[in-house]
């Protein structure tokens, strides 16, 4: 009984986060609607109260605890840690979008939380079960989310589609987990990977279930051929709701991956490596080529979602350490650009008008030049150029992939960003030499949302300028 | 005496009949809603059948939780497919196809 309970102070910020979910349901319901502030500040005193306890409850080495089925190592507190600054960010940007829309309910800060609290399980996964759970726990409050707006057709109509995918994928990921199971005779990540390790698995049933696990993997992520969900979600959800998916779970797919296939299945590399290959430079080619002909500024960012997840997957590739670190590196700072991509686009919508095609972006300089030059750094940032942070993102992936001699993976990498660069550089040209169209009005958001929109894309600028800081933070963590 | 590879076989049959639904499936979502219950129970079939013939508990436990997670997502699954009705006025899958790109 006490052995359970052993370095139970490592699994505080969950249970933090998930008594304090019952709080804000509690409040929302009894409170009157008048103050309705109070949920907003609850839930951004949620996501601090969390960083303190994870930074004051750090593990001094990887511990095991709750029967080996949670993990507290430096990985897990450094992607910890980043979610909760994205959910910060993501809090601050949505309010006011959804206040317009009468979505500004009680339900959203729920659900948010409980998808954050799914994704900080799954960070810290040693087991199968919970690292299902914690999957689980995220997917569902996401798909409830995205059918948030109730009487807006594309929305309900994306998240049926969202929901039937997602659960074909969970699926598919549960039956590779059984015949990993079947082949190793146990659910433990570390167990799995001893098994492997002394070639004691029978390797059919492996073979069988590792591929299984990818195409779930695959699906998750959203990388070619298992994508098509990805556009039509990004457009069809509120864009409040699109920022939530666009940045926090990229950190918790991640952090599946590396649960998986570096914890429990390091010992079949070869396999997953030479899989992770050819969804890698499919979707690079893919997302970047077909970005190119989107008129709708929320599925282009779809599709260039794709593609930076197929850099990401390269990174994953290459099964070293430094590789590892150079995909967390590149995670964190996509997470980060996409953040304040998807900003941008609340911060230009007003109520009764959704700024989603590209064009809603002409003219911006003269409209307000500040924010013009904020979208600057962060689409530059995206196509990769120095010395935004996205440039070193870059730079580190395809370092490690040259360091592994794989040379033609490396020259298509480069080839597929300089493509890519057509449509980030094409907003730029909208905003700064074409002329605003008619009626455009000025710009209103709240002075929080612009600071921290300020701050997000000065922070792609300012780590870009020194981002050795980062990039040991991420080689520390592995 | 029915051997581990029966109880596969029939996993995986009811695997492929599941994820056949999803794909072929052209009239009705709620037949899509169907299929994805199917799908969990075949691993569950899977689960079990390893868990007893490795002698190892782990898997039926793994079992309990797949079946509690599936109520749940059975739950969100249909409160979806309500609101897409309200707003739509029919579940055919060929209905849902309004984004494309």
């Amino acid at each position: 009984m006490t052995a359970a309970l052993n370095h139970l102070h490592l699994f505080v910020p969950e249970i933090f986060v998930a008594s304090m979910i019952c709080i804000i349901l509690l409040v929302d319901a009894y409170v009157p609607k008048a103050i309705n502030a109070l949920t907003h500040q609850l839930s951004q005193a949620t996501v601090i109260g969390a960083a303190l306890l994870t930074l004051l409850n750090q593990p001094t080495e990887t511990t095991l605890l709750l029967h080996n089925t949670f993990v507290s190592d430096s990985l897990s507190v450094t992607l910890k840690m980043a979610m909760y600054v994205l959910m910060f960010g993501v809090f601050v940007y949505s309010r006011s979008y959804l206040q317009q829309r009468g979505l500004l309910k009680g339900e959203y800060y729920v659900l948010a939380l409980c998808a954050l609290l799914g994704m900080m399980v799954l960070a810290s996964a040693a087991h199968f079960l919970s690292l299902y759970m914690g999957l689980e726990l995220m997917a569902l409050s996401i798909y409830a989310l995205v059918a948030l707006n109730r009487d807006s057709a594309q929305s309900s109509e994306a998240a049926m589609k969202y929901f039937i995918l997602g659960a074909l994928a969970s699926g598919l990921l549960l039956y590779g987990i059984s015949m990993i199971y079947g082949a190793t005779g146990t659910l433990e990540l570390k167990a799995v990977s001893d098994v492997i390790a002394e070639g004691k698995a029978e390797s059919k049933l492996l073979l069988l279930g590792i591929t299984f696990i990818m195409v779930g993997l695959a699906f998750k992520l959203g990388v070619v051929p298992f994508h098509m969900w990805v556009p039509d979600i990004y457009q069809g959800s509120p864009t409040a709701i699109t920022l939530l998916i666009a940045s926090v779970p990229k950190i918790a797919g991640f952090a599946m991956l590396m649960r998986l296939l570096v914890d429990g299945m390091s010992g079949l590399h070869s396999t997953w490596g030479d899989m992770l290959i050819i969804l890698a430079v499919l979707s690079m080619a893919l997302g970047n080529i077909v970005a190119i002909a989107q008129t709708n500024i929320k599925r282009m960012l779809a599709y260039s979602t794709i593609s930076h997840m197929g850099f990401l997957s390269l990174g994953m590739l290459v099964g070293t350490n430094e590789g590892y670190a150079a995909a967390l590196f590149y995670t964190l700072v996509y997470a980060l650009m996409s953040l304040g991509g998807f900003g941008m686009i609340i911060l230009l919508s007003r109520s009764g008008f959704e700024a989603e095609n590209i064009e809603d972006f002409k003219g911006l300089n003269k409209r307000s030049p500040w924010y013009a030059f904020m979208m600057l750094i962060l689409m530059l940032s995206m196509a990769g150029v120095p010395p935004m942070l996205g440039f070193w993102a870059k730079l580190a992936v395809i370092s490690q992939i040259v360091n592994a001699h794989m040379y033609v993976l490396a020259v298509m990498a480069v080839l597929f960003s300089v493509i890519g660069m057509y449509y980030y550089l094409r907003i730029i040209k909208y905003m700064y030499f074409d002329a605003p169209a008619e009626n455009s009005p000025e710009i209103e958001a709240n002075t929080d949302m612009r600071w921290t929109l300020s701050l997000n894309a000065l922070a792609v600028l300012g780590l870009g300028l020194f981002p050795h800081t980062l990039l040991q933070l991420c080689q520390n963590s592995l | 005496m029915i051997a581990l590879a029966d109880f596969l076989i029939l996993g995986a049959v009811l695997f492929c009949i599941s994820v056949a639904g999803i794909f072929i499936n052209r009239k009705n979502i709620l037949i899509l809603l169907m299929c994805i219950e199917l799908m969990l129970l075949s691993v569950n079939i899977n689960f079990i059948a390893f868990s007893h013939f490795l002698g190892d508990i782990g898997g039926q436990v793994f079992v309990f939780f797949i079946l509690t997670v599936a109520a749940a997502e059975a739950a969100i699954g249909l409160a979806i497919l309500v609101v897409l009705f309200r707003n739509k006025r029919s579940i055919n899958v060929t209905d849902i196809s309004s984004m494309k790109g």
